[in-house]
């Protein structure tokens, strides 16, 4: 079903919503960039229509409104140990294709990958819901196009912003009840980005041979390791785990998982002090390779979506994107020769 | 040749070592000009003056080899130089007389936030800001204004130096403990920053508000606070005891930042000595001492909630005396 609303009718189909939902979508923080007069636009509740960014990519991924940076796994007083409960209202997210798809290889990673799901991911991702957001165009460095992830499922509405009004595509409720109330009918098709500037072209195979390359050499110079590009990317999912103990009284703790990054130093430090990747050239390649060969060795799909965000947010302009061409011409090169 | 030099150096002209010639300091607030101007200053050097334009150390330009006769015909060339300073706020009476002082000299800022990612405000706005505030004047009065602490300005050798700073306002629910800001702090700063239980304690008192872990986090947990500058006061290089400047103020807003600078002028005014034909403030102070100056500079400052005042300024470490430690 579809239907044209005003802001304002949009603006009062959110204060409706909002009574029983949590909602989240790209707003935007002023003067909390990290250079001086900038603004940080990134996932946090959207109290009006306002709010919603439409005209830049968040910072970070919508992940964190359901895999939290930190998240108390259990409290220990003494012999005790209690899991936390979690009370959570129903939560909409508001995301563009690229970070819905990336919802799905984490559900793949804390739903999927063990024997067991991850009782802390599923519990709170049952609750969550989504609405996206169509992009008329990508943001310079979206390649979702060569990444299948230009197009999603999974969503309960789609929402445009067309010149002054929106267009709302209601595939559930709550959203058809909604449309009839505070929209006019109208007709909706969806919209997909269908062209990127930026072509990735991901290789089919990547040979072990190419893991002596001298590109990792080049990168082991240009990276200085922050972990921004797995920070910011939807589809990470690594955590460490903390064990705190209270200053005020040593007999009680909480064990917390919070993000980590293959890119950060200690990221794979074992007892006895070996580091498996000391080389950060080595990190880059474990992690491009995760994102587009291992991960779908695993799941049939590849990890990245294309959002471009890892690019976007580097401090040293390494460039994924790039990365993963050069290995494709490589492979080529490689089969060539064969 | 009759010349009257002491209305020349007002009018920003110098004796220079080329009898009957003069040098034009132009003056660039911020030390940032639109390119437009460069047509002008070019003109001057090729018409009246030897052709070469100097870069001055206060971020001007100085035009050499100009026939005192011609500064009248000079003066009026400047007009579209003396609409800019109008333009910030300058009052300029005469348009076409060339620059109505000197003794003030050119407010220098570092390139600031528009260029630099280490700044922590738009310091050439301040530097415009603060030149309408004492522009023209005839005391001499250095000020400089830096975005951070690096002090790529060398704030500390003005008589006023303006450091930008930034209040880092922590979100522990976002911070991975991954140390960058700890360790950077630890190793370039002042070490203010320390990991406990994984969560980062910031010592406020020691922390210098540069800004560094709001770069250095990858999470965003270190955001940007309210702005603060600190003001760091009587620096000076010269022949007679050159030296560092201190820390008079930190952590006060740009209001305060503003009166302090307007009361300095007040200070001057009630205290220069007359019958000498310029004194340097630095000097005044040495004659009324830091309290004096302190308490007239902050009257009638709000120094805010975070303000903080030095009891006195330490100079010491460097000496011109060098028969204190040099041999023979």
């Amino acid at each position: 079903m579809g239907y044209k609303l005003t802001p304002a009718g949009f603006g009062a189909l959110l204060d409706e919503l909002a009574t029983n939902y949590q909602i989240f979508g790209p707003v935007r923080y002023a003067g909390k960039g990290r250079l001086a007069g900038t603004d940080l636009t990134t996932y946090g509740p959207v109290r009006s229509v306002s709010d919603l960014v439409w005209d830049a990519r968040t910072t970070f991924a919508p992940k964190e409104v359901f895999f939290p940076v930190k998240e108390s796994l259990l409290y220990f007083s003494g012999q005790e140990i209690t899991e936390p409960s979690l009370e959570m209202k129903e939560t909409l997210v508001f995301l563009r294709a690229c970070d819905l798809n990336a919802v799905s290889r984490l559900d793949k990673i804390f739903l999927a990958n063990g024997p067991e799901p991850d009782s802390y991911y599923a519990r709170r991702r049952q609750h969550i819901h989504f609405v996206l957001m169509e992009c008329q165009e990508g943001f310079p460095g979206c390649f979702c196009v060569s990444m299948g992830t230009n197009m999603a499922t999974g969503h309960q509405a789609a929402l445009r912003l067309e010149n002054d009004h929106y267009l709302l595509q209601a595939l559930a409720e709550p959203w058809i009840a909604l449309g009839e109330r505070y929209g006019q009918p109208a007709r909706v098709e969806p919209v997909w980005v269908e062209k990127n500037p930026l072509t990735v072209r991901v290789p089919e195979r990547v040979d072990i041979a190419l893991f002596q390359h001298e590109l990792w050499r080049e990168y082991a110079c240009r990276c200085i390791a922050c972990g921004r590009c797995t920070l910011s990317c939807p589809t990470c999912s690594c955590f460490s785990v903390q064990d705190v103990i209270y200053r005020d009284n040593p007999e009680r703790g909480e064990r917390r998982r919070v993000w980590a990054s293959c890119q950060i130093d200690g990221f794979t430090d074992m007892a006895g002090g070996h580091q498996v990747r000391a080389d950060r050239g080595d990190r880059i390649r474990f992690k491009v390779l995760h994102k587009i060969y291992d991960f779908r060795r695993r799941f049939g799909i590849n990890m990245c979506v294309g959002c471009g965000r890892c690019e976007e947010v580097c401090p040293e302009y390494i460039s994924f994107a790039r990365c993963v061409n050069t290995l494709n011409q490589l492979m080529e090169v490689q089969g060539r020769d064969a | 040749m009759s010349y009257n030099t002491k209305e020349l150096i007002k009018n920003a002209y110098r004796i220079t070592s080329q009898r009957g010639f003069t040098a034009l300091r132009i003056r660039v607030p911020g030390g940032h000009l639109e390119a437009s101007y460069l047509g002008l200053i070019q003109d001057i050097a090729r018409r009246y003056g030897n052709g070469t334009v100097h870069l001055t150390t206060r971020q001007g330009f100085e035009i050499p080899g100009i026939p005192l006769d011609k500064v009248p015909e000079v003066n009026r060339l400047l007009a579209p130089l003396l609409e800019k300073e109008a333009a910030l706020g300058v009052p300029i009476e005469n348009f076409q007389a060339g620059y109505p002082a000197a003794g003030t000299r050119n407010v220098t800022a570092c390139i600031g936030s528009r260029v630099c990612p280490f700044a922590n405000f738009d310091t050439i706005a301040l530097a415009q800001k603060i030149e309408s505030l004492i522009y023209p004047n005839h005391y001499h009065v250095k000020i400089a204004i830096t975005g951070c602490p690096n002090d790529c300005i060398k704030a500390h050798l003005q008589d006023i130096g303006i450091i930008g700073q930034v209040e880092p306002e922590y979100d522990p629910g976002r911070c991975i403990a991954c140390q960058a800001c700890v360790k950077n702090c630890r190793q370039f700063i002042v070490g203010a920053l320390e990991m406990d239980n994984y969560q980062v304690q910031r010592d406020g008192k020691r922390c210098l508000g540069c800004g560094e872990c709001i770069l250095q986090c990858p999470m965003a947990a270190w955001t940007r606070g309210p702005r603060y500058y600190r003001i760091v006061a009587l620096g000076r290089t010269g022949k007679k005891s050159p030296r560092l400047a201190a820390t008079f103020l930190e952590w006060i807003d740009e209001k305060a930042v503003l009166q302090v600078i307007a009361n300095l002028y007040r200070y001057i005014d009630r205290h220069i000595d007359r019958s000498l034909p310029k004194e340097h403030v630095g000097y005044i102070v040495d004659r009324t001492g830091y309290q004096v100056f302190k308490e007239e500079l902050l009257e009638g400052v709000d120094l805010g909630p975070k303000g903080r005042v030095a009891r006195e300024l330490p100079f010491y470490g460097y000496s011109y005396d060098r028969n204190l430690y040099m041999e023979g």
